[in-house]
């Protein structure tokens, strides 16, 4: 087998031979001599394997591009420059970035394309008189590097990357960093009477620094303190604001009054290590989308049929009665009737069905099918956005609620925090006002800045920031960290079947019947090779047999195939009865009826061990197929926890009422049935064959080649929030000795200054440190 | 030393400087993708002849 000279492939007989190169088929063949046209074939030498086998496509595919939506797909359009960005799946290794930055070679009229390897994006300027859009795509997809064009593109909300955290970050820092060396002649003990007038000019100095500070990068935190007082919740904002709060003043005052130093320093530390904290939470996986509906599965445009004419059409412009053709591998975009065409819908994405249906004329086919085999014409009964599939979205589980989002550990605990530091002030106040009232203040300012809920605050972002991390090398991205606070709660888990349990694409086939010989395989073999009806395919996948010459070899479309006196297909074609639930392919022989072939899903090869180390959970399954293959199902999960022919409705309120004796679901899933119950649980995990392509709103994405260690993630979530708790055990510790010293009144600008950023740092340490061993330890 | 004044002046304002240079660039997009220019900067860039 001689492997295709663009894609790597494997050539089969039907291959194309030109210049001593060899290709697969004619796409490839396209690419190769486009590139060679423009002398760009070094494109094969910079990565191994480069090649993309284009997708087929047809003329005017991309037309509606040029009409209504363009201005809507543009980021910059502007008399003849325009530009537009494009996410493109196929980008996979250094030639794809190469070539397509050489976009303005192989095509007239683009001024310059940058690609974003992690995103997979493609940013294309062009020359909007020199070049229409829709040709600038076609040429993409020719090379084999089509974009993604969903109907998400359309809508109006595009979402502005926000870089003011970058700035206020970069702010503290460099008044951090300055003040700390102005306040270095004070900590090694400058003399303070010689040089007068050098101390009040850094003082002054301190302060000036310290207002941006103030009043810039610790804004958010003065922000977040006053909305959740005006909620009557104290959260950790609040005790972080105080302290800020009384830094400043209490430095202001002792500089203007030129009493003391003050404690600039401590107060751009803490906004800087507090800032640092944030940072590190929030950093997320901005290359997969935890926010995906229906709108980025769906294409953008379908081939209307306008009398004879075929126009390509907005699918949102779709209206009652139109007649639309869908062809191979093409998805439906709306309820539709089907009017003429042999129907084979793929609905395991929509409604969990395994097997490829048959549909008659006549029959309703629902939206978010996928059409398998040769082309077929529908007429539309239902807008898309009224189609049963979307209404599922008008549920209330999609509301964005802000309710829905569990208080943070951190913030539960800042709470008790708050009233105990407060109350020891007020408490010390009371004790040194029968003293010293000037004191009783210092005191009193001393305990508010030393109770420093820094490094409290500090625990859960790197702890649980590092655990983010951590899931991410091995592939499992969550949303963010609160999603692992969730996970160390569940109690139960809920499995979808089809595509999380079975590996979707994937068949195992048995036959069902009398041992077939070898040359019974041969024959069987052969006829299959033959037909491009997927059944077929998978059966001469299937059979390990030599290939044979056959007579009289006849297809008949929608029933079956024969050759040789062997005949091979449907139930009906046989004249045999159909068996329940299940694909099938019957066999018969000289009139001999042998059996049948049973095709099923490939169940994941790790499902029993991943199953048997989750038994400290309660496990469920529901499934949107039927119960063909619950025996299997049955040693895995409880009983009465297992159903079928779900609709996605019925996955949603299944959740729904779990959720109401108490209990913390993890929804596991991976189509677009799996959406409402994935919204409703506690953690919704989609699982994914391949992340980058669609999957629907969740909290967290598992890739499917790690499923097996998913118990192994429930687990460390556990042990990561018991590192949390033990972090804030040693934040408390150092709070403690802080406010030892506060309440004697011994507390020194520079006592304070070293206070922080050592507690600070021991906690990033601590957590960092403990995370990255215990995982390790529990993965070996 | 009272030329230390004018030195933490200037060095004031060199830092800000700085911190002006730190904020135009991210401003600017130049940290938004900080994988691909590794890749970019890896292909050879041969004189050749390609019609423009």
């Amino acid at each position: 087998m001689i492997a295709c000279s663009h894609c790597t492939d494997k050539c089969s007989s039907n291959s194309i031979c030109i210049d001593n190169k060899i290709f697969c088929c004619e796409g490839c063949k396209t690419v190769y001599q486009i590139l060679l046209e423009n002398q760009l074939n070094d494109y094969y030498d910079i990565d191994e394997n480069p090649g993309i086998t284009p997708k087929p496509h047809f003329k005017g595919k991309f037309s509606y591009l040029d009409d209504d939506v363009l201005n809507k797909l543009l980021i910059f359009n502007d008399d003849d420059i325009a530009v537009v960005q494009f996410e493109i799946p196929a980008i996979h290794c250094s030639s794809c970035v190469w070539l397509l930055e050489k976009l303005d070679c192989l095509q007239k009229g683009v001024v310059s394309s940058q690609v974003n390897f992690i995103k997979k994006t493609l940013r294309i300027t062009y020359n909007s008189s020199q070049v229409k859009l829709s040709d600038i795509v076609e040429k993409i997809s020719v090379i084999g590097y089509e974009p993604i064009i969903s109907l998400e593109m359309l809508s109006e909300e595009k979402k502005k990357t926000n870089k003011e955290a970058t700035y206020r970050l970069g702010v503290a820092g460099f008044c951090f960093g300055n003040i700390m060396l102005l306040s270095l002649a004070d900590y090694l003990g400058m003399d303070k009477n010689n040089f007068t007038s050098f101390h009040t000019v850094f003082n002054y100095l301190n302060f000036i620094l310290s207002l941006p500070v103030f009043f810039y990068s610790a804004w958010p935190y003065f922000n977040s303190a006053f909305r959740g007082l005006k909620q009557k919740w104290l959260n950790i904002d609040v005790p972080i604001s105080l302290g800020i709060l009384v830094l400043f003043l209490r430095s202001s005052y002792e500089v203007f009054s030129k009493v003391g130093t003050g404690y600039f320093d401590s107060l751009s530390g803490l906004v800087f290590f507090l800032l640092i904290g944030k940072y590190f939470q929030n950093k997320t996986y901005k290359h997969l989308s935890f926010e995906r509906d229906y709108k980025s599965y769906f294409p953008m445009a379908v081939t209307l049929l306008n009398g004879s004419a075929e126009i390509q059409i907005l699918v949102k412009k779709l209206k009652k009665g139109d007649r639309i053709l869908v062809r191979n591998e093409e998805l439906i975009p709306a309820d539709c009737v089907l009017i003429s065409g042999n129907a084979r819908i793929d609905n395991s994405f929509v409604t969990g069905e395994n097997r490829n249906l048959s549909k008659s004329k006549g029959a309703i086919i629902y939206a978010g099918g996928k059409q398998i085999g040769s082309s077929i014409e529908l007429e539309v009964i239902k807008e898309v956005s009224h189609s049963y599939l979307t209404e599922l979205w008008n549920s209330t589980a999609f509301e964005k609620n802000e309710s829905k989002s569990i208080k943070g550990v951190t913030d539960k605990i800042s709470k008790y925090f708050t009233l105990t530091v407060l109350f020891i002030a007020c408490i010390s106040g009371i004790i040194w006002m029968q003293t010293d009232v000037g004191k009783a203040v210092q005191v009193i300012s001393a305990i508010l800045i030393v109770a420093c809920p820094c490094a409290l605050a500090l625990s859960a972002p790197f702890a649980l920031g590092n655990t983010l991390r951590i899931f991410g090398n091995h592939k499992f991205y969550l949303k963010n960290t609160d999603v692992i606070e969730q996970i160390s709660r569940i109690s139960d888990v809920v499995f979808d079947k089809t595509g999380t349990l079975t590996i979707s694409g994937k068949s195992t086939v048995n036959f069902v019947g009398n041992v077939l010989d070898d040359n019974k395989l041969m024959i069987i073999k052969s006829i299959c090779r033959n037909s491009s009806h997927p059944l077929s395919r998978i059966i001469y996948n299937a059979i390990d047999a030599e290939l044979m010459v056959l007579k009289n070899y006849k297809e008949i479309v929608g029933k079956g195939l024969q050759a040789n006196g062997v005949r091979v297909g449907s139930a009906e074609f046989l004249g045999v009865d159909s068996v329940k639930g299940v694909s099938q392919v019957h066999l018969e022989i000289e009139g001999v009826y042998l059996g049948y072939f049973k095709i099923e899903s490939t169940k994941r090869g790790v499902l029993k061990k991943t199953i048997n180390k989750l038994h400290k959970k309660v496990l469920h399954l529901i499934s949107g197929d039927n119960d063909a293959e619950i025996g299997d199902m049955q040693t895995y999960f409880p009983k009465d926890n297992i159903y079928f022919n779900m609709l996605p409705p019925d996955k949603l309120n299944y959740i729904a009422e779990l959720q109401k004796t108490d209990k913390n679901v993890m929804m596991i899933g991976d189509g677009l049935n799996d959406a409402g119950a994935l919204q409703q649980s506690n953690v919704g995990v989609s699982i994914s064959e391949d992340i980058n392509s669609f999957s629907p709103a969740c909290d967290a994405i598992l890739d499917a080649s790690n499923f097996n260690k998913l118990p192994l993630f429930i687990k460390f979530s556990k042990m990561a929030m018991k590192v949390v708790y033990l972090s804030f055990f040693i934040s408390f510790m150092y709070n403690i000795v802080g406010m030892y010293f506060a309440i004697k009144g011994d507390m020194t600008p520079i006592f304070a200054a070293i206070l922080m950023p050592v507690s600070s740092i021991t906690v990033v340490m601590f957590t960092t440190i403990t995370t990255n061993s215990l995982f390790r330890k529990i993965n070996s | 030393m009272s030329v230390l004044f004018l030195l933490i002046t200037l060095s004031l304002l060199l830092a800000s400087g700085f911190l002006f240079a730190f904020i135009w660039s991210v401003k600017s997009g130049q940290f938004d993708d900080d994988y691909t220019p590794s890749v970019r900067m890896l292909f050879d860039n041969k004189i050749n002849n390609i019609k423009k």
